[in-house]
């Protein structure tokens, strides 16, 4: 079969982003032509700075050799600039005659610099900042001489200034306005920024207006509107880019400032796409790679015929390439009168915040000297979370409201390479860096499969993103807001849950088949994901399948490094008798245990159990009286409590019995991650209850109720859900709470993280303020854990699953010829 | 070749796998969704984790320890991971289940045991 003809105009970044999208989704759909106007494969445009000031080379910015183009059967044409489209012949035709026909093209022609319109702007010696041409020429007048004017002070204009500095030239900044990057500045941090670059040599005219360019030859010097000159060897113009649209609007493309394109990235012609520079999407240009590559993903899966994406527009932050300078910049960073600021000022240090919220949402942030937090307040300004609760600490960062003391070691930038910036997994900060340069890694998922950073516990994400950004150049491809839960579909896990429970979907084939699943089985990220999603949807009625369960929960135990399993049986409370003490030793001799172990969670663990014995195990325990304590689950773990009023001289109220009361409530129920409990019986809170998904801490007139706490990677401290008087009703909020976590968070995300998320707000909706819904909620708990409490070890022990736990000793060897 | 009685088809479970015992150590022998049987060492070839003990899709296992995902084909690493775990030849006839055990020669694993293959009887 003749395959489509799809023809790429423009050999940058965007453009064969775009074509890998494609070649990944469906390989051989097209047969592909390249156009490219510069004599080299695609490099990746951003690291042009760098490249400038010496601290790159060319080859460490090649994205795509030559070689890349011919392994994927690609024809590229080089060095030829694409003259016209012919719509009605449908081909292609370059300035030296190549011709290609197509049945689809995308135009990723990018944008050119604007040249200012003033007399001897065609003299040798000025230049603009684009391309590698652009890079050369500057590096070999910085060879040769000494004066160098940059004309505008954006981001671009900055970065050459900085490049052609750093090649020994004494360089002068021009620029229209007061204020640097007032694209990205406000005043204040301007001032900074100017101020440090004076101080290692930068010259600023600020204010001046270009009149002309002086010299005959070749370029000699400036001169300004009020008559003021300054002499220049090379001027370097960095007024701005122009998306380049004239191929389009010479094929009669509607256009505007750039290409117009719809939500799939057509033009007014759906036979010819657009993205990147050129394209302007509902009035929108953009000059970043975040929003190029989203551009790319969605063009990509409308030319495989997939047609489910759509663009919807980007919001986009920046950061300055230039070392030793740490500046970010994203959305409405000047406010309005509806707005409010929040300020930090530190001369000094040389530090200076700005947070603009509007109604308790950051709308934009500006970051002078300290840009750890950038993407933080990024993700809460795309998420448009409500910050209200976070107010007060909210400028001294993400680190401040809970990471377990990392504090001052997140700002990666300052790391040495051999600092260990992900602590499960050994990887150092020297060889993220490399794997992101090596192996040209854009995205976190990239860093994770390459270097197992950042994909265990998770809590090094904030500096692995971090990284990437300070390697790749500011805007690498930000984690998306909402993705899908793996990459066997394109669905998100709300998406998932919504159709499961509306479209009465029952099981996990049924899911899948229902949402186009894109795998035949899954893989082990969404089967776990789906059963939880359907055993919490369909209580009694769905069989669970204990194939998509990780081993310690099909197991009903934690593996260990060795193989063996460690088993903890359930101790109410923590509260234990001579008789079960007993028992565990009994059994802890009996099955030659090597290890018992006091647990955090007060406990008793017996460590190193082979699994073949796990069923004789649970079955001593069971006679003993003991169940599961599910230590081993995404399920509720123990109840931990202190001796509270039954003893101790301080207490208030009778704690034990109250965290006796919730475990056996709760015992035996899944959640999307392990749940922990405490109840403390005063203030002092030996229980530590304000570090537990669900903490309760006695007061003299009742009880107090705290959710959201978390002890692990990342401590958070608990919200205060409200206070009660009984403990009926400690236990109807305990369970709605448990229910409204089970149904609306995420699978793997816990009580801490969900409620940043979702905000505590929802959960006092809920559960506080509608006594009704909290009673729905509660009575569903309950109803569910009519079938959860069953004690999986009784049922193991009588002999259910017994494959799970029998290893084959196969009888005889057997010649077969 | 020599060939290993492992048991019924039926006593592997669908997307899942049975640890079998032998005199050359714990062999991992996997059943996936179309019933078709692999068999490798029950050693991850990152740090030896059971591979028998993992979430089985597809052609792959996904390591219980580290969720390194291995090929039941091959034995090797997928994604950006390298290493690879030996495998063995499987057949079923009749609906029983048979192993041949690879050399030891051909990835040493520590075992020593290169001589005649023979099994632990139970």
């Amino acid at each position: 079969m003749q395959r489509e003809r799809l023809v790429l105009i423009g050999n940058g970044m965007a453009g064969v982003r775009a074509l890998e999208e494609l070649l990944a989704l469906t390989p051989d759909l097209y047969e592909i032509t390249v156009f490219g106007a510069e004599p080299y494969g695609n490099y990746n445009r951003i690291l042009l700075s760098p490249v400038l000031a010496g601290e790159k080379t060319l080859d460490q910015i090649m994205l795509n050799d030559e070689r890349w183009y011919a392994d994927q059967g690609i024809t590229l044409h080089k060095g030829k600039t694409v003259a016209q489209i012919d719509r009605c012949g449908r081909r292609v035709i370059a300035a030296d005659g190549t011709e290609a026909a197509y049945d689809r093209v995308i135009l990723a022609t990018g944008s050119s610099p604007i040249m200012l319109p003033v007399p001897g702007k065609d003299l040798p010696g000025v230049n603009t900042f684009r391309d590698i041409f652009d890079v050369n020429a500057m590096l070999a007048a910085s060879r040769t001489s000494r004066h160098a004017v940059v004309i505008g002070g954006g981001l671009l204009g900055l970065e050459a200034a900085n490049g052609l500095q750093k090649r020994g030239m004494e360089v002068t900044v021009v620029h229209l306005l007061d204020t640097l990057m007032e694209r990205q500045l406000d005043k204040p941090a301007a001032d900074l920024l100017r101020a440090e670059l004076e101080s290692r040599g930068l010259r600023f005219l600020t204010g001046h207006q270009t009149e002309t360019f002086l010299g005959t030859e070749r370029v000699e010097g400036v001169r300004f509107k009020d008559g003021g000159e300054v002499g220049a060897d090379i001027v370097v113009m960095a007024a701005g880019i122009r998306p380049n649209a004239e191929l389009a609007r010479q094929a009669g493309l509607h256009c505007e400032r750039g290409v117009v394109v719809n939500d799939t990235m057509q033009t007014y012609d759906p036979r010819i796409y657009a993205l990147g520079e050129c394209a302007q999407h509902r009035g929108n240009t953009y000059g970043l790679v975040a929003p190029l590559f989203e551009q790319a993903k969605v063009c990509a899966n409308h030319l495989a015929r997939l047609g489910y994406a759509r663009y919807a527009g980007s919001v986009t932050s920046t950061k300055l390439k230039v070392t030793g300078i740490d500046l970010f910049s994203a959305g409405d960073f000047q406010g309005g009168p509806d707005t409010e600021e929040i300020l930090l000022k530190d001369a000094a240090r040389g530090v200076y915040k700005k947070v603009v919220l509007k109604d308790n949402r950051v709308i934009g942030s500006v970051l002078y000297g300290d840009t750890v937090d950038g993407s933080w307040y990024f993700q809460l300004m795309k998420d448009g979370t409500d910050v209200s609760h976070l107010r007060e600490h909210l400028l001294f960062g993400q680190a401040h409201v809970g990471d377990s003391g990392h504090g001052a070691a997140t700002r990666a930038a300052a790391l040495a390479d051999d600092a260990e910036i992900c602590g499960c997994n050994g990887v150092c900060k020297g060889a993220i860096v490399g794997a992101i340069v090596d192996k040209k890694l854009f995205t976190l998922d990239e860093v994770r499969a390459h270097t197992k950073a950042s994909s265990s516990c998770g809590s090094c994400t904030g500096l692995v993103e971090e990284l990437l950004a300070t390697t790749v150049g500011a805007d690498y491809t930000q984690t998306p807001r909402t993705r899908p839960v793996c990459t066997c579909t394109h669905y998100t896990h709300e998406e998932v849950r919504r159709a499961i429970t509306e479209n009465l979907l029952k099981s996990i084939p049924a899911a899948r088949q229902f949402l186009e699943w894109k795998t035949p089985d899954g893989c082990h990220v969404c089967r776990p994901a789906l059963n939880y999603y359907l055993l919490c949807a369909w209580p009694g009625e769905y069989i669970d399948d204990s194939q998509s369960r990780f081993i310690n929960e099909r197991a009903h135990a934690n593996i260990q490094k060795d193989g063996t399993f460690s088993v903890i049986p359930r101790i109410w409370g923590g509260v234990t008798n001579p008789h079960e003490l007993r028992a565990i030793a009994d059994v802890a001799e009996k099955y030659h245990v090597p290890t018992l172990k006091i647990t955090g969670g007060q406990r008793i663990d017996l460590l190193g159990v082979k699994k073949e014995n796990l069923p004789q195990v649970w079955g001593d325990l069971s006679r003993a009286g003991f169940v599961s304590g599910h230590a081993y689950g995404k399920a509720l773990r123990t109840v931990k409590t202190c001796v509270g009023s039954e003893w101790c001289r301080f207490g208030t109220q009778d704690s034990t019995t109250m965290g006796i009361r919730l475990e056996k409530m709760t015992w035996g129920a899944w959640t999307p991650h392990k749940t922990k409990m405490a109840v403390s019986g005063c203030p002092r809170n030996c229980a530590e209850a304000t570090i537990k998904d669900f903490g309760v801490v006695a007061v003299d007139s009742g009880w107090e109720i705290h959710v959201g706490g978390n002890g692990g990677v990342k401590v958070r401290v608990t919200d205060l859900l409200g206070k009660v008087t009984t403990m009926e009703e400690v236990e109807e909020y305990c369970a709605a709470f448990m229910q409204l976590y089970r149904e609306d968070a995420r699978y793997l995300e816990r009580t801490a993280p969900w409620i940043e998320r979702v905000g505590l707000e929802l959960v006092r909706k809920m559960i506080v303020d509608d006594g009704e819904n909290r009673r729905r909620l509660a009575a569903r708990f309950l109803e569910s854990q009519k079938h959860a409490q069953v004690d999986p070890w009784a049922e193991r022990a009588g002999g259910s699953e017994r494959r799970e736990f029998t290893p084959i000793h196969p009888v005889t060897p057997r010649a077969v010829a | 070749m020599q060939w290993l009685e492992v048991g019924g088809l039926d006593e592997v479970p669908r997307l899942g796998a049975r640890v079998v015992r032998t005199g050359h150590g714990d062999i991992a022998v996997f059943r996936s969704a179309d019933d078709k049987i692999f068999a490798l060492d029950d050693r991850c070839p990152h740090k030896g984790g059971p591979l028998s003990q993992g979430i089985v899709y597809d052609r792959r296992v996904a390591c219980p320890l580290h969720n390194w995902v291995i090929s039941l084909e091959s034995g090797a690493a997928t994604g950006p991971d390298s290493g690879c775990t030996r495998r063995h030849e499987v057949k079923v006839e009749n609906g029983r289940v048979y192993v041949s055990i690879a050399a030891v020669e051909v990835r040493t694993r520590g075992q020593g045991d290169s001589e005649a293959f023979a099994a632990t009887g139970t």
